[in-house]
């Protein structure tokens, strides 16, 4: 009886592990048949069914690096006050904590609406009011407003990383620097943000790893199902690799003759959230490995 | 002069390190305004309701179809009902496939199964929850798709059933990250009590661990459950869109989320049809509030009874 549940269990294991390697296993081996390095460095021909994506992996690139210059200082920021400056469980910090749960629970399609009313109607049409005497320049999709929307989704990411890096430092760090009459920030910045480089990195590489795959938050915001040209200034749009991977699965005229195309577009957005992530896994374990030793 | 110079800009920065707290607050409540506000026209602007009032979208209609989502057709119609039906449908599959699968490999990796077992998974379960919805989606609709509809004999390549498990290979790592958390959170104690009373292994699991750590389980299946409901591009891509009124799981079916992705890029700014897009991002929003605070007071419960306990 026992046994026939516990074999029960490990078999819910297995299938699990099935069905990722059936997931990662198809898309390797049809992926990587295409996979060349003009595929990389080409521009999309023939309404998508030759050429390459360069133009998409280069706004997604474009793309994560403007939310990561936007959410690493504000997540961060965010962390060293819940951490090292705000009373230890006191009710503001316990607000904060919940609005962070909150907003990583918050449907991607969401932040899509939100990046459009508040991002391109609101502050983006209100500069151009402002600023460009009603010339639309900022109230329309846009790489920063699709980077900004992003920035909103990953800034839980960031910070539960930084906090986590922040707990692991030992408070006798903290009393040394102080002793040496050090003011707070100062103890800050010289002795807690040095040693939290790894969480830092370990919560942005997540963000970006995040951030390149969620299509939902940049339809409306930015993206471009084809552009002859790349993004070079911030109201610019752009493609971006997943974005293109919906619209060739969806709307291609052809989709025998794009398919292997298609392949090989999920195989590079799939080899790159997965180079993020074992890179951040491996950065978290180092980390957790020093906790544990500070303990 | 000098160090009241450092004094005062030490002074600015912890000033906007405190201010870069409140972020997140502020991003929760700018969400809900700036959403809300564009959907509010649907109570109170006259032409707005005269095309799609509240009645509208939640009563039957006069017609052969008394409850049809179709909003481009020269008589708009806007009844919400069918497209609550596609998000309740394709969500219901997803928790029942992922939520058995996901609590069955938690309780074997933190109650059965050997250390190594447990630093194998982990990965592996990361790596599932890594792979982008889009990709999910994109596997469903190329491959996955015909697999489910020979397995289960249906007509229609895309469906609720096919929409569903992709969907739950997204809410399993969410499950089961949480739930093992929980399970693993119970004390040793608890485990050699109940094996000194002469329980066995898989009485101890059942009896003794899995009851303490419920909220904690419970916690991961609402959080589950609101991943399902707000999904996207896996509905997008898998459920064949359309908005059908039955409880058929073998036809297609339009989810609300779905229909925020698929519509807004085409509708007309400021019209009904946009304001009630906007109404179903807002209900989308408050739903997974909803279900997050949930979640969190069920957490709140773990982590009292164990610290009482302990």
């Amino acid at each position: 009886m026992g046994r026939f549940f516990i074999a029960l269990s490990a078999l819910c294991c297995a299938v699990i592990v099935a069905m990722t390697a059936f997931v990662l296993g198809d898309i390797a081996y049809f992926g990587w048949e295409k996979l060349t390095l003009s595929f990389l460095l080409a521009a999309p021909e023939q309404g998508m069914a030759a050429g390459g994506i360069f133009p998409a992996i280069f706004g997604t690139f474009f793309l994560v690096l403007i939310m990561t210059v936007a959410v690493i200082p504000l997540g961060v920021m965010t962390a060293v006050y819940l951490n090292e400056y705000a009373p230890k469980h006191s009710r503001l910090v316990q607000w904060v904590r919940l609005a962070i749960a909150n907003l990583s629970g918050v449907p991607a399609i969401v932040f899509g609406l939100f990046g459009l009313g508040f991002f391109i109607d609101f502050v983006g049409k209100g500069m151009d009011a402002a600023f460009f005497g009603s010339r639309l320049v900022f109230g329309q999709p846009a790489i920063l407003w699709a980077a900004l929307t992003l920035a909103l989704l990953t800034l839980p990411t960031v910070v539960v990383a930084t906090e986590e890096a922040l707990r692991a430092i030992p408070d006798s760090h903290r009393e040394v620097a102080y002793s040496l009459g050090a003011t707070r920030l100062q103890m800050v910045r010289r002795v807690v943000l040095p040693q939290a480089i790894g969480g830092i990195l370990t919560g942005g590489i997540l963000a970006v790893s995040r951030g390149a795959g969620e299509v939902a938050p940049i339809l409306f915001t930015g993206a471009a199902y084809f552009l002859p040209y790349l993004p070079k200034k911030l109201n610019d749009q752009f493609m971006e690799l997943g974005y293109h991977i919906y619209v060739m699965a969806t709307q291609s005229p052809d989709v025998e003759a794009t398919k292997p195309i298609l392949y090989s577009t999920v195989f590079v957005l799939l080899a790159l959230t997965f180079v993020l992530n074992f890179t951040a896994i491996w950065v978290r374990s180092r980390i957790r490995r020093r906790l544990r030793l500070a303990k | 002069m000098r160090t009241g110079g450092i004094l005062s800009a030490e002074k600015a920065v912890e000033a906007l390190i405190r201010l870069s707290a409140f972020s997140a607050i502020l991003g929760l409540f700018l969400i809900f305004v700036f959403i809300g506000k564009e959907a509010l026209p649907v109570l109170t602007s006259p032409e707005a309701r005269k095309e799609a009032g509240l009645s509208k979208l939640f009563l039957p209609q006069e017609g052969p179809r008394p409850y049809s989502w179709q909003p481009v057709s020269e008589i708009p119609k806007y009844s919400i009902l069918p497209l609550f039906m596609g998000t309740l449908k394709v969500t219901l599959v997803a928790i029942l496939f992922a939520i058995p699968l996901a609590l069955g490999a938690a309780l074997f990796t933190s109650e059965f199964a050997p250390d190594w077992t447990k630093e194998l998974l982990k990965p592996i379960i990361e790596l599932l929850a890594g792979i982008p919805s889009v990709v999910l989606g994109f596997f469903a609709l190329m491959v996955m798709a015909s697999c489910v509809q020979d397995a289960f004999g249906i007509i229609y390549r895309l469906n609720a059933v096919n929409a569903g498990i992709a969907l739950g290979l997204a809410v399993i790592p969410i499950v089961y990250t949480m739930a093992d958390d929980a399970l693993t959170a119970v004390p040793k104690s608890y485990r050699e009590a109940s094996i000194a009373m002469g329980a066995s292994a898989w009485q101890t699991a059942s009896k003794v661990v899995f009851p303490a750590a419920l909220p904690g389980i419970l916690a991961a299946c609402v959080l589950g459950f609101g991943r399902a409901i707000g999904e996207t591009m896996i509905v997008l891509m898998a459920s064949g869109n359309a908005p059908v009124m039955t409880w058929a799981l073998q036809k297609p079916v339009r989810s609300l989320s779905a229909t925020v992705a698929a519509e807004l890029g085409e509708v007309v700014v400021g019209s009904p049809h946009y304001h009630v897009l906007f109404l179903i991002g807002t209900l989308l929003f408050v739903f997974t509030f909803a279900l997050n605070l949930f979640a969190h007071w069920f957490v709140r419960r773990l982590q009292r009874k164990i610290l009482g306990a302990a």
